[in-house]
């Protein structure tokens, strides 16, 4: 019956009741959206990170990348990768030779990290190849072809075939060079990712640091269940102690932090909204208290205990709360449904956005563990919320209570 | 045999500069079944010693027992639970839940007993039909005129077979056809159930239709007298 009683409370002034629900709703609904909207945003640039630029595992030499030292190589290779391919659920193994050094164009130049790849091998362990803007994945050059990144190309002022020198030290500490021309100019989210690497034919590479073509500095492994990751990275480690594993989280440290700091932010986002909305429900509910003084006298009058007095006030506020909260929440689903399939566009941000690796084009992602955290932070405002103006109305004196006009 | 014993009560607001001793050393019995009045000039302290014998104001000094229980000496929580199981109330502006029905107000009480469903959907209808509202158990308060409503809050203080009832003025709001109907239902419930009915009145019709009439001035009893005895105890 207090349930009852509460819940028939609330409507006892509907307009009133109204305010602080539509008021609710109004935060609810942005808390939710804004919910969705950075999961979505996070989980396309996780989802860019892991699978066009880190894939699942790494495995290098274990000092190579502290000064990618040319010398700093996998052994045995050629045993590794097949022994890696042989894995359950591996389903894809690309070793890469990797020398950090200064590519030129005839206008300018800049230092990259050039990635000497076989490319078959590459597009098992990323999906960089069907990112290509413009020409094909070091294919329709014979000789030296390159991958370059759009932002990249800008700064060197180059187009497709274009021709570009890199320069590096050899094996033997020597500097050489070497002319490559552009196949393919690749556009990612990642505008950094897009300046800061190439990608070449491993033996075109190897062949200019005068090193044999099997010299692999660090291997991408891809599985065919990104669950697994974590499991298979442990059991690599402990099946390769002389070899550095590490899984995307270590490799990438600031992609296995999106989804905390995703979440971390919209949490810190909604309690904003429900700190500000619990000072209007405590505004509201005393109000409520100083017009039903009589009443609650009434009540612990004729036997209501004080732990009853103080639930029915409690319940009240959480249903209040939770009616514009669940209200909110669900206009916060709705305008998700609507922008879910076709995105929400921030091209006009997009520089800004590009340089730190995240999409203009956001597609809100819905998941039911902020929907859970965001109800529950909804019920611990009502809760709290309650407890000041419920402890006020304990403080009436009965007698004094039914007196009053 | 006593239901509600009274001894030596006193109580002293002396909140302000000026001490008001409000209740000045009254002892009353009360037995069970009676149909008593206290009356008094505003400001006598009918309205004090009603609030003390009902547990919601403490006495300054004195006991009351009821049932040989000290109702002064139980804890808050005792206490609450204590005026649930034995005290009816009727106020003078009804108090009734204005969410609740006429019915769902008298089962109110029955609730926070934990009585059951059967029990409470008996005693209720047969106290609505007792206060005469068959037919109006699902109007809300704000439906039903001021002596209906009375009428729900007598209901009401009835529904947790109490051993007494306190009604604070209760006529004050009503009409005089209003008021003769909740006299002749009270005085009528009075020798049903043989509860006893405590009444703090100005109201010459319900001095009238009592059995007992007290009279207080300045805290103290200057007349006691029962009308089927014709006695005065003063």
């Amino acid at each position: 019956m207090i349930q009852s009683i509460a819940w028939r409370n609330i409507w006892r002034s509907p307009l009133r009741s109204g305010i602080i629900i539509a008021a609710i709703s109004v935060g609810m609904a942005a808390g939710m959206f804004s919910a969705t909207f950075t999961k979505g945003w996070m989980n396309q640039r996780l989802e860019a990170g892991i699978e066009t630029e880190a894939s699942h595992i790494r495995i290098q030499a274990p000092l190579f990348d502290e000064n990618y030292d040319l010398k700093e190589y996998i052994p045995d290779t050629e045993s590794l990768i097949t022994s890696l391919s042989s894995i359950d659920h591996v389903n894809g193994v690309s070793p890469h030779l990797v020398i950090q050094s200064m590519i030129a164009s005839a206008e300018t130049g800049t230092g990259v990290k050039i990635v000497g790849i076989d490319a078959t091998a590459e597009k098992s362990v990323t999906n960089l190849y069907s990112k290509l803007g413009e020409g094909k994945y070091l294919e329709g050059i014979k000789r030296n072809p390159i991958v370059i990144g759009r932002n990249l190309a800008k700064k060197l002022k180059v187009k497709l075939r274009s021709k570009v020198v890199i320069t590096v030290q050899d094996a033997d500490g020597n500097i050489t060079g070497g002319a490559f021309r552009v196949s393919g100019i690749f556009d990612i989210t990642n505008g950094m990712y897009e300046e800061g690497n190439v990608f070449v034919r491993k033996e075109d590479l190897a062949r200019l640091v005068n090193m044999k073509s099997s010299t692999t500095h660090e291997i991408l492994v891809h599985l065919d269940d990104t669950e697994l990751i974590d499991e298979m990275a442990i059991q690599l480690k402990s099946q390769y102690p002389e070899l550095k594993v590490q899984s995307w989280k270590e490799s990438m440290p600031e992609l296995g932090y999106i989804n905390e700091i995703g979440n971390l932010y919209t949490y810190i986002f909604v309690i904003i909204i429900l700190l500000a909305l619990g000072f209007g429900i405590v505004n509201t509910m005393m109000m409520v208290i100083l017009e039903r003084i009589k009443e609650i006298g009434m009540l612990m009058a004729v036997g209501m205990s004080k732990l009853r007095v103080f639930s029915m006030l409690m319940l009240e506020t959480v249903m209040l709360t939770l009616t514009g909260g669940v209200l909110g929440i669900l206009i916060g689903l709705w305008a998700t449904y609507l922008t879910m399939e076709n995105g929400i566009d921030l091209s006009m941000y997009s520089e800004g956005l590009e340089n730190f690796g995240y999409s203009p084009m956001v597609y809100p992602v819905l998941e039911m563990e902020s929907i859970i955290v965001i109800i529950l932070l909804v019920i611990a405002t009502g809760i709290i919320a309650s407890i000041y103006p419920a402890r006020k109305a304990l403080k009436y004196n009965p007698a004094d209570a039914i007196r009053t006009d | 045999m006593n239901i509600i014993e009274i001894k030596e009560l006193h109580k002293i607001y002396d909140e302000s500069e000026v001490k008001v001793h409000a209740v000045n050393n009254i002892s009353l019995n009360f037995e069970k079944g009676e149909f008593a009045a206290i009356v008094g000039p505003s400001g006598s302290g009918k309205t004090t010693l009603l609030n003390m014998l009902g547990g919601l104001d403490k006495p300054t000094d004195g006991n009351i027992l009821i049932d040989n229980t000290n109702l002064h000496k139980l804890r808050s929580s005792e206490l609450i639970r204590f005026r649930m199981m034995n005290i009816g109330f009727v106020f003078q502006a009804y108090n009734l839940i204005p969410v609740l029905t006429a019915k769902e107000n008298v089962e109110f009480i029955m609730h926070l007993q934990n009585k059951n469903k059967k029990e409470r959907e008996e005693r209720t209808m047969s106290l609505l039909k007792a206060v005469g509202l068959e037919g109006r158990e699902n109007s809300r308060p704000s439906k039903l005129s001021g002596g209906q409503q009375q009428r729900v809050a007598v209901a009401r203080a009835l529904a947790s077979k109490p051993k007494f009832v306190l009604a604070d003025e209760p006529t004050a709001n009503l009409d005089s056809k209003s008021t003769e109907q909740l006299l002749s239902i009270m005085e009528e419930l009075n020798k049903q159930e043989h509860i006893t009915f405590i009444f703090s009145t100005h109201d010459q019709r319900v001095v009238n239709k009592a059995r007992r009439v007290i009279t207080i001035e300045d805290g103290k009893v200057i007349s006691d007298i029962r009308k089927d005895v014709e006695s005065d105890s003063k």
